[in-house]
């Protein structure tokens, strides 16, 4: 004891009863920053060339996207001189850019049905609030955005799908495809995980084949084949079909992270409900699934961005999500077609979004680790 | 009494079968196995109902009659009076062309990026992060799209070109360069390069230039190099074989000669590249976070200096670690290369999209594309197994 005195020793902090002494790692010395930056070849050289690509790039860009830009003018002309960035087209279109060709005059329907939606995200995010309600407000939510956007109730004009356009399409279709894609995938996670081969290995085809499948394919055969594979008669539009395929699509990847979860929960869980007498419904979803999905959350959002994503991709089938929307949007002759600022005004939307919700995921991670330490 | 005991024995019996764990299971799978085949035997039946309403002749006739459409760039010689089965090919030539170099550029790419996120130079690691995050979060086909309108919109014209290097032309038509012709002796002259490149890599794989450190040998290996050349060169010399630069030059309204790249292909590329190397960095960043910290210190109390520790200690560790979800990786890009789609670029998928546009054969071309991808991700999937066993941490 008489060496050790001089050694910085301590109990380690939850040890009870056995505590051991133990020795801690040395506190590294933070770097002064001349030395981070400039102390050895390689990283000054690594520091010149990223101060360099930032000083090529960055005035460049401020004076395209500010000093030499366009922000207000009626029509093209202004645009047509200017070296810089267009933005006057943008506070020009914008509204065809987030609603597409949804009749002008009814526009505050796309605006309060995206408004609704996104209150309902909004309301959804904080753990406390997640219960059957929610639930249940969320089939009343979907409910209120058809009904809003399609109209022919209630003293509202009928706007066909085919009219929708812009973000409502966007989140729609994310909603649809991950609300209805959840269920389904979960009962194909659980078939993969079955004793029984029948389930488990149609489970393991469909999840396979549609996962090694581009969605581009899936969307494909949707738009052409699900038209002659239903009965003469039973029609289904545009964008029922690309939610088909998206929903699809969805369920097979949710059914990877479900089953994620359902491996990470111990076998004497499963043993312990069929001891107490629950039948195999009631084990799995009162014992096996709430703790399965607990785990899983934060991969689900990483699905939940991949999907919101891969909505762009509609443009396709030719429906008229946001991109699409502002494709169109370009083709205005009278506008000298300001590409990068219309797509970059879209990237920003979306990145707006699933950047939102990689945060919100690595909050949920936090949380769940915090209740792992006591 | 005993035509009273006779029922409610027989109901005993089925109950106890009921109860049967067994032949509860195969009840239950019988159920689902019938389900999925009548969903299926449904399809069909509306299927082959609708095809004969309207009139659609199937079958796989069609693949052997011309194409009648152009395909605007591949490795194939192809004109529009070609089978479509030579469009086929031809477009998955490109998939497969497309696939090979986006892999290998964003492996590249994604791993200095995924190193740069775990630098110790705040600039590097602030760069690194705010690259990977705009990638991740926005969608491919948005990113595609405005690499597209800067490579088309916001160069210039032919005849304005910029040059950024003697003989290198920058357009809104591509990228013109010059490229090597070879006359004469082709065959003489590829078989020797065969040869020669083979040598080398066998050479460069030897213990002279790959071994332990120890029994490497700089001057062998030197030597080898060497004499690779000199071979060459003896080659070219000995079969009268002039090589040639085919420069561009501006014909016209457009460059003629040297070798191009499309802003399609540029664009397809380029966007590739840099939405996959951004999910390489992640993986790898994962990959090294994943290796104990301990192995850093044990690298630093044996007094290696930090780069060593990295590459000789971390590294080999972090790939077992990388591997997996690289191969998953590697599919996606050869799925999102069909994402040429929105670019104008003829890969695999819009070649069938044009085909099944212009014959109605849509059951036809949604399998053959369906089964081609697949195919691709299948074998992809087992050469990334094989080399994850080849990596995987050998224990007893």
């Amino acid at each position: 004891m008489t060496t050790a005195s001089n050694l910085p020793l301590e109990p380690i902090a939850d040890a009870g009863d056995n505590a051991v002494l133990a020795l801690r790692p040395p506190a590294r010395r933070k770097a002064p920053i001349a030395q981070v930056l400039f102390g050895t070849i390689g990283n000054t050289l690594l520091t010149l060339a990223t101060a360099a690509i930032l000083l090529a790039a960055v005035p460049r860009l401020i004076q395209w996207g500010i000093l030499d830009s366009i922000w207000t003018a009626t029509d093209g002309s202004a645009c047509r001189e200017a070296s810089g960035a267009c933005w006057a087209f943008l506070r020009a279109k914008f509204r065809q850019i987030l609603f597409g060709i949804y009749p002008p005059d009814q526009q505050w329907r796309p605006l309060l049905a995206v408004t609704m939606l996104f209150c309902v995200i909004l309301y959804s995010l904080p753990p406390r609030n997640w219960d059957r309600f929610l639930v249940f407000l969320w089939c009343i939510a979907v409910a209120c955005f058809l009904v809003l956007m399609q109209g022919g109730v209630l003293g509202l004009t009928l706007v066909p799908t085919a009219y929708w356009g812009g973000l409502p399409v966007t989140l729609i279709l994310a909603v649809s495809a991950l609300g209805i894609g959840f269920p389904f995938g979960v009962i194909l996670a659980l078939g993969r995980r079955s004793a029984l081969p029948v389930p488990r290995i149609l489970s393991v085809g469909l999840i396979e084949v549609i996962r090694g499948l581009p969605l581009v394919s899936l969307l494909f055969m949707s738009s052409i084949m699900l038209p002659i594979m239903l009965p003469e008669g039973l029609t289904i539009d545009k964008l029922a079909r690309a939610g088909v395929a998206l929903t699809i699509f969805s369920a097979a990847y949710l059914a990877e992270v479900v089953r994620g979860g359902l491996q990470a929960i111990p076998e004497g869980q499963a043993e312990a409900a069929r001891a107490l007498g629950l039948s195999w419904v009631d084990t799995i979803r009162q014992v096996i699934l709430p703790q399965a999905l607990q785990k899983v959350i934060p991969p689900l959002t990483n699905t939940v961005i991949v999907m919101v994503k891969n909505t762009a991709l509609v443009l396709v089938v030719g429906l008229f999500d946001l991109l699409s929307s502002g494709k169109a949007a370009l083709a205005d002759p009278s506008w000298p077609s300001p590409f990068a600022e219309t797509y970059l005004f879209i990237a920003m939307i979306y990145f707006v979004i699933c950047f939102g919700i990689s945060r919100y995921s690595l909050y949920l991670e936090r949380r769940a680790a915090a209740g792992q330490v006591r | 009494m005993r035509s009273l005991l006779h029922p409610s024995c027989e109901i005993k019996a089925m109950s106890r079968l009921w109860f049967d764990a067994r032949f509860r299971s195969y009840l239950w799978q019988s159920l689902i196995m019938l389900a999925f085949l009548a969903t299926v035997t449904w399809l069909t039946a509306n299927t082959l109902d609708n095809l004969v309403r309207r009139g659609i002749q199937t079958g796989f006739g069609f693949l052997s009659r011309p194409a009648r459409f152009p395909i605007a760039e591949g490795f194939l010689a192809y004109d529009p009076t070609n089978p479509y089965l030579k469009a086929f090919a031809v477009g998955l030539l490109n998939t497969l062309y497309i696939s090979m170099i986006v892999i290998v550029v964003a492996t590249a790419f994604g791993f200095c990026i995924g190193l740069g996120r775990r630098s110790l130079n705040p600039l590097v690691r602030g760069l690194a992060s705010c690259f990977v995050e705009t990638m991740r979060n926005t969608p491919l086909v948005v990113q595609l799209l405005f690499w597209y309108a800067l490579l088309t919109i916001g160069l210039p014209a032919p005849r304005a070109a910029l040059e950024p290097m003697p003989g290198l032309f920058l357009s809104l038509r591509g990228l013109f360069f010059p490229w090597p012709i070879v006359e004469g002796g082709s065959g003489l002259f590829g078989s020797a390069l065969l040869l020669g490149s083979a040598m080398a890599l066998r050479a460069f794989a030897w213990q002279a230039c790959l071994g332990r450190p120890k029994r490497r040998s700089p001057p062998l290996c030197a030597g080898l190099g060497g004499l690779a050349i000199l071979l060459l060169g003896l080659t070219v010399w000995a079969s009268d074989i002039r090589i040639s630069l085919d420069q561009p030059v501006l014909r016209g309204f457009n460059f003629t000669g040297g070798a191009t790249l499309t802003p399609e292909f540029m664009a397809l590329v380029v966007g590739l590249v840099l939405y996959t190397a951004a999910f390489v960095a992640e993986i790898v960043r994962g990959g090294i976070d994943a290796v104990p910290k301990g192995q850093w210190e044990g690298g630093r109390a044996l007094g290696l200096r930090e780069e060593h520790i990295l590459w000789l200690i971390v590294v080999p560790q972090a790939l077992r670690i990388i591997v997996p979800p690289m191969t998953s990786q590697f599919l996606n890009v050869v799925k999102n290369t069909t994402l040429a789609l929105a670019v104008g670029y003829p890969d695999f998928a819009s070649v069938m999209a044009t085909t099944i546009n212009q014959t109605g054969q849509a059951i036809e071309g949604v399998l053959i594309l369906m089964s081609v991808y697949l195919a691709i991700s299948l074998s992809v999937s087992t050469f990334m197994n094989w080399y994850n066993r080849r990596m995987m941490l050998v224990t007893r």
